[in-house]
């Protein structure tokens, strides 16, 4: 099918950047995005022209690397899909496509459709984890999990860093991949020594960030390709006020 | 050259703990002395990373990728081995050492096995004091699953992204180190090569992705975690971002490459579909549980698979392996779905695949438990395929999933080249010529926390009060100069062909005759054809951008090159290897009835191969193999 495309071209940070066209006049239906756009990358480098630079690994929806706005909507029409499992099939001949990389403060361009998403590690780098040194684990079944708490603490665990909650949100905000750690380690038993430090620590750092605030908007749990819940921000934002009293490290 | 895999002598289970005892130990005030590098963040080099400077070094860790946390080890699905024997069903260390080892085909070091077995019982508790949701039961205790036809429930998972759930645990203990400043993380930046001086590891010189700056870095020891090579065959279902260049470079500064033809040919994948693939996903093995693998009886049957009868069905594992049946291993499994492809009874619109068909399934336990267990599978087949398999059987067929061979080392992880260490799937030593399921991330895990931590000390207790190597050093300069002049090569060239246009070139040609099954024809073509189409590349290739930039094309082009190299150094291997073991399959070398013959009379050894230059022989050294404990049989799946 053929399919005409508006791609963001931008050669580094201090470049203000453009929207370039593009005609794709042989697209297979099987192909993935991905593979749509190395088949326009093949064509460029071919005519001499610079291929778009795009973020992308596993190819599978699981490593979190790519990540595009598609007329508007992170990772494109599908809900529960990443970029890279999106295939062309939902495409019809003749479909006009603007392709753009996530828009955020917080993740400025790289190139093109590549997105520095940096401060995400510097959230989890500030408190999570868990502090336990190698070697000094107690045995595993010491400590039974009731299964729903398992399986709730996994749901939040599913998250892949990919960025698209923070690239839907109005407000570019971090709260859904904030409290999806904070959850998924606060929920545990395994997480109960550092959880509120955690949460004090990891929210301070969010709002360090060039990241917006959070109005309920719920752009970002449409977004989420792994489904995730934004009952985690509500759980987030419980167990952030009850640190102010329970974490004896809280002084304001 | 001499290889010493320096085995430490006693019984079997006493080896390790022997040697730990015997290894000498840096004093806590003098760890910090140390400087250690890392290339790579997935599980083995994210544990190591993590670990070691949880013991007081000081680590520069490396990835390629934008975060550590998309290593690719987040891509597995299925599970993680240990010998908890939680479910009381026989398992032990030695068992688990057993089975490795026969996995294996015989082709593994017994010592290395029976460690990793040992530690495996470490990883559970390490993985879920992290915070590692597994899989639990309703009593809160910890699920258990047989996986890849092991007899016991051994295998710890969870849900089908047991890979993502325990890097993730790796990445947190990793950032909890980043903030406390002992790990100082270098994302997006590649390791172009290895600087050794005097016959030592001494540092590294890397790439900024971003700005496409070359640097210095020195260490006292460089630990290359950077997994394997399936990428050589272009369509794999590793990472479209995995390569062999970190561990290329290595090989090119004279450390050792052993075992290159072992390679893992997944059984249960999507097949490609058309020339445009990029990449093939994985369908977990665990769908072979319940699927029930087939093909049309009669070759070039066009029928769909509803409209074929239960009379004119083949179903060819269970007909040829009564007792393990669909659960065969891996190599097995693949080698047959080829055979069948061969007869021209595969199925499909390219007729590249089998049958994996659930219908027994479901009409024995009904769609809901199906759906239970296999629900995210089923609906990421469906949205690759756009075919539902609750209602039409699926299709699969075998892909390049994982590289047994690596860089050799001994048995403290070392490689010949004194300081430099490889772990995790950038080795070779623990899986033979075939890899058990779930066993990969045990064996990342196993090396990054519980092994290379205390070897390494060993190495560094004997170069206390050396110091640094200045970076100034004429051989980094050397070093960073040689990278600086490929890459300007690489630029230089403006041929006419895409990167992505050899690389699939070269892929293709592997795969025909260094793939599932190999000959001594097909194996000569290769070797002789690949200097020259790496002569083409060098020729023709066209590299856009420059240097000095984020440039994905560059990057590719220096990946590539390093493939073309490996990818003969695999074909020797296997030509050289005239017997089949394992995922090595010489169709010179079989049994009456089809299966891998081994020759432990002649090949009873690890090959590992020093390089010599594109184009010229390399030179073989053999470490011959002893299995004391394990005596070697020729595995049946009847």
């Amino acid at each position: 099918m053929k399919l005409t495309l508006n791609v963001w071209r931008q050669d580094g940070p201090g470049d203000s950047g453009r929207m370039v066209r593009y005609e794709m006049p042989d697209v297979n239906p099987d192909m993935s995005f991905l593979e749509m756009l190395d088949l326009l990358n093949e064509g460029l480098i071919e005519k001499g022209e610079e291929p778009v630079s795009f973020d992308h690994d596993c190819r599978e929806g699981i490593c979190g690397a790519c990540g595009v706005m598609i007329d508007g909507r992170a990772h494109g029409p599908l809900p529960g899909t990443t970029t890279c499992q999106l295939h062309m099939r939902h495409y019809k001949d003749g479909d006009e496509l603007t392709i753009e990389p996530w828009r955020s403060a917080a993740f400025p361009v790289v190139k093109d459709l590549v997105v520095d998403r940096a401060a995400f590690d510097r959230i989890i780098e500030a408190g999570g984890y868990v502090s336990v040194n190698t070697g000094s684990a107690p045995d595993a079944n010491l400590t039974p999990v009731p299964k729903d708490v398992a399986d709730n603490a996994f749901d939040a665990a599913t998250c892949i860093g990919c960025g698209a909650c923070v690239a839907q949100c109005p407000n570019g905000a971090a709260q859904l991949f904030t409290s999806a750690k904070v959850s998924h380690l606060g929920l545990l038993p395994q997480g109960q020594t550092e959880r509120w430090r955690r949460v004090r620590h990891m929210v301070a750092t969010m709002e360090d960030e060039a990241f917006g605030s959070c109005t309920n908007f719920t752009e970002c749990e449409a977004a989420c390709p792994k489904g995730i819940s934004i009952d985690f921000i509500a759980q987030m934002n419980r167990d952030f006020v009850r640190a102010r009293f329970r974490d004896p490290e809280a002084d304001d | 050259m001499e290889l010493d895999a320096k085995i430490p002598s006693g019984p079997i289970h006493e080896k390790w703990d022997r040697h730990r005892f015997d290894m000498k130990l840096v004093n806590p005030a003098n760890k910090r002395k140390f400087d250690v590098i890392v290339v790579g963040s997935g599980l083995a080099g994210a544990s190591a990373s993590a670990t070691l400077a949880e013991l007081g070094y000081n680590v520069k860790c490396f990835c390629f990728q934008d975060s550590p946390r998309r290593a690719h080890s987040i891509a597995a699905q299925g599970g993680i081995n240990a010998a908890k024997n939680y479910q009381n069903d026989g398992d032990s260390v030695f068992r688990l050492f057993y089975d490795t080892v026969k996995g294996g085909d015989f082709r593994s070091r017994e010592a290395n096995v029976h460690r990793l077995a040992q530690v495996s019982v470490n990883i559970i508790d390490q993985a879920v004091a992290q915070g590692v949701p597994f899989a639990r039961e309703y009593s809160g205790l910890l699920d258990n699953r047989s996986f890849g036809g092991a007899q016991v429930s051994r295998t710890f998972y969870a849900r089908g992204q047991t890979g993502q759930q325990l890097l993730l645990g790796a990445y947190q203990a990793l950032a909890r180190q980043i903030g406390t400043g002992k790990v100082r993380m270098f994302p997006r930046t590649e390791m172009l090569d290895i600087v050794v001086i005097d016959g030592q590891a001494r540092g590294i010189i890397t790439r900024d992705l971003v700005t496409g700056k070359l640097e210095r870095h020195a260490g006292d020891a460089v630990v290359l975690a950077t997994g394997g090579y399936s990428n050589v065959f272009y369509l794999s279902t590793n990472a479209k971002g995995c390569n062999v260049t970190a561990v290329w470079r290595a090989a090119r500064r004279g450390a050792l490459f052993a075992n290159p033809c072992y390679t893992q040919i997944h059984p249960t994948c999507i097949p490609a579909s058309g020339d445009y693939q990029s990449k093939l996903t994985l369908m977990s093995e665990s769908l072979r549980n319940d699927g029930r693998i087939w093909v049309p009886q009669k070759p070039g049957d066009d029928r769909v698979a509803g409209q074929i009868p239960e009379g004119e069905r083949d179903y060819y594992l269970e007909r040829r392996y009564p007792a393990f049946g669909n659960l065969v291993p891996r190599d097995v499994a693949s080698r047959n779905a080829k055979n069948m492809v061969d007869e021209k009874r595969g199925v499909g619109p390219t007729k590249i695949g089998v049958y994996l068909d659930f219908k027994d399934a479901i009409g024995r336990d009904g769609k809901n438990a199906i759906e239970a267990r296999y629900g995210n599978l089923f609906e990421m087949y469906e949205r690759i395929t756009g075919e539902d398999p609750y209602s039409a059987p699926m299709r699969i067929y075998p892909a390049p999933h994982y590289t047994m061979g690596g860089l050799w080392v001994d048995y403290n992880l070392m490689t010949n080249i004194p300081g430099l260490y490889a772990i995790g799937e950038a080795n070779f030593s623990d899986h033979g010529a075939n890899r058990l399921g779930a066993s990969a991330l045990m064996q990342g895990l196993a090396d990054g926390y519980f092994v290379l931590p205390y070897t390494i000390g060993d190495h560094l207790a004997r170069h206390l009060g050396e110091g640094l190597v200045s970076t100034d050093d004429a051989a980094f300069q050397a070093a960073e100069e040689g990278v600086h002049r490929r890459t300007e090569r690489l630029l230089g060239i403006d041929g006419s062909r895409t990167v992505d246009s050899f690389h699939r070139e070269l892929g293709r040609l592997c795969w025909e005759n260094c793939g599932m099954s190999r000959n001594r024809a097909g194996l000569e073509a290769a070797v002789a054809r690949i200097p020259e189409l790496k002569e083409e590349f060098e020729n023709d290739v066209k590299v856009l951008g420059s240097a000095e930039s984020f440039n994905q094309s560059l990057e590719k082009a220096g990946r590539l090159e390093d493939f073309f190299e490996l990818a003969e150094l695999m074909c020797y291997d296997a030509l050289e290897r005239r017997e089949s073991c394992g995922g090595h399959f010489r169709e010179e070398h079989q049994t009456e009835d089809g299966e891998a013959l081994r020759d432990d009379e002649n090949f009873q050894y690890v090959a590992a191969w020093e390089f010599k230059g594109q184009g010229e022989t390399p030179t073989l050294h053999k470490e011959p193999l002893e299995f004391e404990y394990v005596k070697p049989s020729q595995r049946s799946y009847k």
